[in-house]
């Protein structure tokens, strides 16, 4: 059972397809939660899409040890910098879906209802 | 159903973009010239085995750095979002501070303890796994004891309490999970792992302990206080490097040492666990006050 | 062999990432949401790239999930 497509491209499908199905549920969805869970499917997918660039055919980790020299590195590390960039952005991640939750409850405390067809007063 | 089309279209136009992004890409085979000059740059002129601590704590160090103040703000945000109105009746409020004091107090020497002992991990290698071990185990061995000395007389808002099989597994996990989230965050620049992944590691050995003790409260103002600490220093060995080395952040003004040792790569093992102490706190402090 | 491994980690995301937003109920569509965030940390091992995997079996899978959970107990069971 072979495609034929290398690695990166399927996960890079993958990773695309995954962002697809959370806007899908962030934009589908009246319920704040759900559009909150739609927003992290869909930064898993960027992640995901993220990390696949980063990809070199029969790459191995960038950490330099008894199975990859320094000489090595060059020719077989996969490249590092989406890799620390999707490090720090899974902690933002949290981050930010950390503060929507906060205000999720919020809003829940003033209206007991988590309707985003309740909430009309910053309607224009 | 008029918004259900209007969604599916937005939808298949993003998906005709990714679409196109997907059809134009081929799989690297070799690396693009930043990451090559990374990739061979940093081993030689950091000593650091892991590229990726190297690129994450020295050449985007200031990102790190303002991502852990970005990480800060979030928590002191949600404590400002998250707080208890004033409004509440004041019935709720007599009982509690007696009970909540009591435990506060205990859980102080705790988390001090747990804290000091990562520091001194970052220290001393030798001694690193022993001395988390005895002081995480001695840490939910004195949560339970105030758990059980002070009973779950809180009115209806009282949490239940976790079954024997929880309390009992967090027991055994517990101090694994802390030696585990000090191993990755002090062996950072040698293996995969690092700041960033020990502090979650921790924060999430943090998560399971209130998960088991639903009546034991976390010192928040302790936290805070180590966290601070932690930035202080974090910003103390960046202003450091641009005294003594090329620039802020800058390791190299410690020796490299031996390629591949535990005490080498300069500062990088030090703002490695500066990193990690700060996001672990950071992240128990969330956690706290989406629990509280 | 890999190439299996490969494609049946693919497809456990995206049915994960279905499931997280179809189901009915949010508890479910939440533990979904950190499966497929598991799912993908596992990928990111495929992809040679195990601090990213670390981070997010840690983050993703456990803080965030975790966080949901509280937020969802605040919230009335997560109705209305």
């Amino acid at each position: 059972m072979t495609t034929g497509l290398p690695v990166s491209t399927i996960l890079l499908t993958t990773g695309f397809l995954l962002a697809l199905i959370g806007i899908w549920g962030m934009l589908t969805h009246r319920n704040i939660l759900r559009i909150i869970i739609g927003f992290a499917v869909m930064d898993t997918g960027l992640h995901l899409v993220m990390v696949a660039t980063g990809y070199i055919t029969l790459g191995t980790a960038p950490i330099i040890d008894g199975a990859l020299s320094k000489a090595d590195a060059a020719s077989r590390a996969i490249d590092p910098i989406p890799s620390a960039l999707v490090v720090t952005a899974i902690v933002i991640g949290l981050s930010v879906t950390a503060v929507m939750l906060a205000y999720a409850i919020r809003l829940y405390a003033a209206k007991k209802t988590l309707s985003i067809d309740a909430f009309t007063e910053s309607k224009w | 159903m008029m918004r259900h089309i209007l969604v599916a279209v937005i939808v298949v136009l993003f998906g005709l973009i990714f679409a196109r992004m997907v059809g134009g890409y081929v799989e690297l085979d070799a690396l693009r010239p930043l990451a090559l000059d990374y990739v061979t740059r940093a081993p030689v002129e950091l000593g650091t085995p892991n590229i990726i601590t190297g690129i994450l704590i020295t050449y985007r160090g200031f990102d790190t750095l303002g991502e852990v103040a970005v990480l800060f703000m979030v928590a002191a945000s949600v404590g400002l979002l998250l707080k208890k109105d004033d409004a509440k009746p004041a019935s709720a409020k007599v009982s509690s501070p007696k009970v909540s004091g009591e435990k506060t107090a205990a859980a102080k020497p705790v988390l001090a303890k747990t804290e000091a002992a990562r520091a001194a991990a970052a220290r001393s290698a030798a001694a690193k796994a022993n001395a988390s071990a005895r002081a995480a185990t001695a840490g939910s061995v004195a949560v339970k004891s105030t758990k059980e000395a002070a009973p779950a007389e809180d009115d209806e808002a009282a949490p239940r309490e976790a079954s024997e099989i929880v309390r009992t597994g967090t027991e055994i996990l517990l101090p694994l999970i802390f030696t585990f989230g000090a191993y990755v965050i002090v062996n950072g620049h040698l293996s995969a792992g690092g700041g960033f992944q020990g502090g979650a590691v921790v924060a999430s050995g943090v998560m399971l302990m209130l998960l088991a003790r639903p009546g034991s409260t976390l010192n928040v103002a302790l936290l805070s206080i180590i966290e601070s600490f932690a930035g202080v220093f974090y910003v103390g060995l960046g202003i450091l490097g641009l005294v003594l080395a090329g620039g802020f952040l800058d390791p190299r003004f410690l020796p490299k040492g031996e390629f591949g040792a535990f005490i080498s790569a300069g500062a990088i093992p030090l703002i490695s666990a500066l990193l990690g102490i700060k996001v672990g706190a950071e992240l128990s402090v969330i956690i706290d006050r989406f629990r509280s | 062999m890999l190439e299996f491994l490969l494609l049946l980690v693919c497809a456990s995301i995206l049915v994960s990432g279905v499931l997280a937003v179809c189901l009915k109920n949010v508890l479910p569509a939440m533990v979904a949401s950190g499966l497929a965030s598991l799912f993908a940390a596992v990928s990111f091992l495929l992809l040679a790239a195990p601090d990213v995997a670390m981070a997010e079996a840690a983050i993703g899978s456990g803080l965030a999930t975790f966080i949901f959970l509280y937020a969802i107990r605040k919230t009335g069971n997560g109705k209305g």
